[in-house]
C-alpha cells in the first residue's frame, strides 16, 4: 500500500524524522485558515496524488498570503495530475532550502536484503539522475537484521560523497527513517527531496512510504490509511468477501484456483479472443485458492456476474489438491444459490484429481448456460467465442455456437 | 537422483498439529516420504496416528533432530509465527526448510533469509511457495503425489498450480523434481538455484521453467542458462495482461512502471535460447518434442 505524502510525513514525525509542519486541506477555505494557523509568510500549497511529477504538472505552489494559498488549492483540488484526481492539498511551511539531497531505502528483490541509495544531489527525477549520473547515486546494501546504524549511516553518506560536517547531522535522520522502515513494516521509504536549510537544518521535505500489507496483522492503525476513493466498487465488494479480485476492461470473466494459473487464464483469453470480432480479452483477475467451496464459488460468481462489461465467465480450476468432484458440486451449489442472478454462459474446463466425477456431475446437472470444455486452451476459446461481438460475427468462422446463451444440449457437446 | 530430496531424507513438520499440518503429513506419509516427527511448541511427548503409525511432536526443532536425526523441515505454522520457527529450523542446522505458510511479511522473511544464507548449512525453499517432489522418492510440502510419476523432467515455478498443471501435461514422462520456489518478493531458493542442480543432476534430462511478473528473477535466470546450462530448457511466463501496478494474486507479481513485464521476460529467455510457450499446454508440447528427439 502506498501511502500519500501527507500520511508519510505524520509517520515521520511520529518517529522523530524532522518534517516540516503540514495541515491537509479538502477545500479552499480549509486552505485559508491552514495557511493562517500555520503563520508562515509562505507557504507551500501541494497536491496530494500518489504519482510522481507532481511539481511539474502544476500541483505544487508557493504563497504568499493565506488569500493566495486559498485561490492554489481552488486551481488544484479536482485537476488531474497524470490521470490521477486531486481531492486533497497539503499547506505546508514554506523552507529556506539551501542543499538538497536524495534518499532512499527499499526492498532489493535480486539480492534479498535492503537497498539504501543516497545523492547529494536530490530534488530532481532519480531514475534520471541514476541513468545520467550513476557516480552520484551511492547503491548500499543493508542487513535487514541490522538496519541502519552508526557505521551504516557513515558508509552510505561517505559513498554519496558528503563532507563529514554535513555527515553527522543527516545520519541521526538516516537512522530515524530507518526506524520507519523497520517499525512500520515498510518497503520502500524515499525522501526526495532531503533538504538543508540556511540555517543548517535539514528536513524530509517530501516522502513517499509503501507499506507491507502481508504485515497488516502486526499493525492494525495502518488500515486507517486505505484509502478507497477512485477503487472500483466490484474490487471493494470482492475485498469484502475475502476475495483476491482485480478488475479489468474486458468482457470475459475468469474464475480459477491458484494466482499463477490465474494469471496464465487471463493470457490464454487475450490471446484466443485476439482474432474474433471485438477481441474479447478478460475482464478481471479473481483466485479463488485451493479449497474452491461452494460458498467461495458463488460469491466468485457473484461478483463476476455484477460486471455490466461480462459477456462470459471463464471458471479453469486444476484439482491438485481438491479434487474436481467437489469444484463441480461447489459449480453446482453455486449456480443453485445464484439462481436467476446467473444469467451469463458459463464455460468451465477441469482438469488434474478425480477430473472424470468431477466432469460427470457437471454434465449430470446439465444446466442450459454451463459448457464442459476439456482443455485450458480450447475453454478459453470457446469463453472468447461466448463473448466476441455477435453482430458481426460470421457463423462459418466457428464450429462452435457464438450465442449469448447456447442451448441446453451444449453442455455435452464438446466432450465427444 | 534428483535434487534438494533424497528416499533417505528424514522430514519434520513444523505445525503438524495444526489443521493444514495434519492434513498435508497425512498427504506427504501417503506418498511415501519419511515423516519422523512433528514440532509444535508446548505439546511436545504428544503422538498424532496417521495410518497405522503415531509421529511423535517434540516441543522445539532440537528435541526433534536431536531424537529423529531429520535435515528436512516443512514449516505450515501461521504468519505471525513463520520468522520464529525458520529461525528455530536454522539453528538446529535442518538442512533443507521448506517453508509454505502463504502471506509471511517480506521483512521477516529479509530477515531469516539472512540468517539462512550466512548458517552456510540451511537451504530454505518459500515462503509462500508448495514445496518440492521427487516423485516415488520423497515429497516435502503441498504438491499432490499422484498427478505424475519419476521421470526425466526438472520443473521449476513460481506457481503452485501451474506446477501441478506442468506436471498433469508431461505425466507421461515424469519428473526428476519438480519445486515450487514461490510468489513472494524473496524466496530463499531461486530459478537459478534449481537451473543450476538440474544441470548437475544426471537423471534430469530436460527443464521446464515456469516464471510470472515482478521483479527480474527470469532475466536473471535466463542469463544463467545463457552461461552454465546445456541441458534443453524450454520456459512459460504468466503474467502478459497484467495492468501496471496491481499485484496479481502473489505479493511478488507486480509490473512496476516498465520493470518485471512478462513480455521482457520472454524476450530475456528466448535470447537465451530458451523456448517459450504461449499457453502451459504450448509449453508441454514443446518439452515433449524434445523428449521426443532424444529418445530416437
Amino acid at each position: 500500500m502506498d501511502l500519500f505524502e501527507y500520511q508519510a510525513r505524520d509517520m515521520f514525525e511520529a518517529h522523530g524524522v524532522p518534517v516540516l509542519r503540514g495541515i491537509v486541506a479538502e477545500s479552499p477555505e480549509q486552505a485559508q485558515l491552514a495557511a493562517e494557523q500555520l503563520g508562515t509568510p509562505v507557504v507551500v500549497v501541494k497536491a496530494q496524488v500518489k504519482t510522481g511529477g507532481r511539481g511539474k504538472a502544476g500541483g505544487v505552489k508557493l504563497a504568499r498570503s493565506p488569500q493566495e494559498a486559498a485561490e492554489h488549492a481552488r486551481a488544484i483540488l479536482g485537476s488531474d495530475i497524470n490521470g490521477h484526481t486531486v481531492h486533497q492539498v497539503m499547506v505546508t511551511e514554506g523552507a529556506d532550502i539551501a542543499v538538497e539531497y536524495y534518499f532512499s531505502l527499499l526492498l532489493d528483490r535480486a539480492n534479498r536484503r535492503y537497498l539504501a541509495m543516497c545523492s547529494a544531489q536530490g530534488g530532481v527525477d532519480i531514475e534520471t539522475l541514476a541513468k545520467e549520473h550513476p557516480e552520484a547515486l551511492a547503491k548500499v546494501p543493508v542487513d535487514p537484521r541490522v538496519g541502519i546504524d552508526d557505521d551504516k549511516a557513515g558508509e552510505i553518506l561517505e559513498q554519496a560523497g558528503f563532507a563529514v560536517r554535513d555527515a553527522v547531522v543527516i545520519a541521526p535522520v538516516l537512522k530515524k527513517l530507518w526506524e520507519v522502515y523497520q517499525a512500520e513494516d515498510a518497503t520502500l521509504v524515499e525522501v526526495n527531496p532531503l533538504v538543508k536549510t540556511g540555517a543548517g537544518r535539514i528536513i524530509a521535505l517530501d516522502g513517499k512510504v509503501s507499506l507491507d500489507e502481508n504485515a497488516d496483522f502486526r499493525h492494525p492503525q495502518h488500515e486507517a490509511l486505505a484509502d478507497d476513493t477512485g477503487t472500483d466498487p466490484l474490487e471493494m465488494r470482492a475485498k469484502e468477501k475475502g476475495l483476491n479480485y482485480v478488475k479489468l476492461d474486458g468482457s470475459v470473466g475468469v474464475i480459477g484456483n491458484g494466482a499463477g494459473l490465474v494469471m496464465s487464464t487471463l493470457d490464454v483469453v487475450a490471446n484466443a479472443g485476439a482474432d474474433l470480432p471485438g477481441a474479447p480479452r478478460p475482464a478481471n483477475f479473481l483466485d479463488i485458492g485451493g479449497g474452491a467451496s461452494a460458498q467461495v464459488m458463488a460469491n466468485g460468481l457473484g461478483i463476476i456476474l455484477a460486471d455490466p462489461q461480462v459477456k462470459s465467465v471463464f471458471v479453469n480450476v486444476f484439482g491438485g489438491i481438491t479434487a474436481c468432484n467437489e469444484v463441480a458440486n461447489g459449480i453446482v451449489h453455486a449456480m443453485k444459490m445464484l439462481g436467476d442472478v446467473a444469467s451469463k454462459p458459463l464455460v468451465v474446463r477441469l482438469d488434474g484429481n478425480a477430473v472424470e466425477v468431477g466432469r460427470e456431475i457437471l454434465r449430470e446437472f446439465a444446466h442450459p448456460l454451463v459448457t464442459v470444455v476439456d482443455t485450458m486452451d480450447a475453454a478459453a476459446r470457446k469463453a472468447a467465442e461466448l463473448a466476441a461481438d455477435t453482430a458481426t460475427t460470421d457463423p462459418g468462422q466457428s464450429d462452435t455456437p457464438t450465442a449469448p446463451i447456447p442451448r441446453a444440449d451444449a453442455a455435452t457437446s464438446q466432450e465427444a | 537422483m534428483s535434487i534438494l530430496l533424497t528416499s533417505k531424507s528424514k522430514i519434520i513438520v513444523q505445525g503438524m498439529t495444526g489443521s493444514e499440518g495434519r492434513k498435508h503429513t497425512q498427504r506427504m506419509i501417503m506418498s511415501g516420504s519419511r515423516i519422523v516427527g512433528g514440532v509444535t511448541p508446548g505439546k511436545g511427548g504428544q503422538s498424532i496416528r496417521f495410518e497405522e503409525d503415531g509421529v511423535k511432536v517434540y516441543d522445539s526443532v532440537h528435541e526433534a533432530k536431536e531424537a529423529t536425526d531429520a535435515n528436512v523441515s516443512v514449516i505450515f505454522v501461521p504468519a505471525a509465527h513463520t520468522k520464529k520457527a525458520v529461525l528455530e529450523a536454522i539453528d538446529a542446522r535442518m538442512e533443507l526448510v521448506v517453508c509454505i505458510t502463504e502471506g509471511v511479511p517480506v521483512g521477516d522473511t529479509a530477515e531469516f533469509f539472512a540468517a539462512a544464507e550466512e548458517s552456510g548449512t540451511t537451504r530454505l525453499i518459500g515462503p509462500n511457495c508448495p514445496g518440492v517432489i521427487s516423485p516415488g522418492k520423497s515429497n516435502a510440502g503441498i504438491i499432490p503425489a499422484n498427478i505424475s510419476g519419476p521421470g526425466p523432467v526438472g520443473l521449476v515455478s513460481k506457481s503452485g498450480t501451474l506446477t501441478y498443471q506442468m506436471m498433469y501435461e508431461l505425466r507421461d514422462h515424469g519428473f526428476s523434481t519438480a519445486v515450487g520456489i514461490g510468489g513472494d518478493p524473496i524466496v530463499g531458493t531461486t530459478h537459478i538455484d534449481c537451473l543450476r542442480a538440474f544441470q548437475d543432476d544426471p537423471e534430469t534430462e530436460a527443464i521446464v521453467m515456469i516464471g510470472e511478473i515482478g521483479g527480474d528473477a527470469e532475466e536473471r535466470a535466463a542469463e544463467f542458462i545463457r552461461q552454465y546450462v546445456t541441458k534443453p530448457v524450454v520456459g512459460y511466463v504468466a503474467g502478459f495482461t497484467a495492468p501496471e501496478g496491481r499485484t496479481m494474486g502473489h505479493a511478488g507479481a507486480i509490473v512496476s512502471g516498465s520493470a518485471g513485464t512478462a513480455q521482457a521476460k520472454k524476450e530475456a529467455l528466448e535470447a537465451a535460447g530458451v523456448q517459450v510457450g504461449r499457453t502451459p499446454s504450448e509449453t508441454a508440447a514443446l518439452m515433449r518434442e524434445i523428449l521426443g528427439q532424444r529418445r530416437r
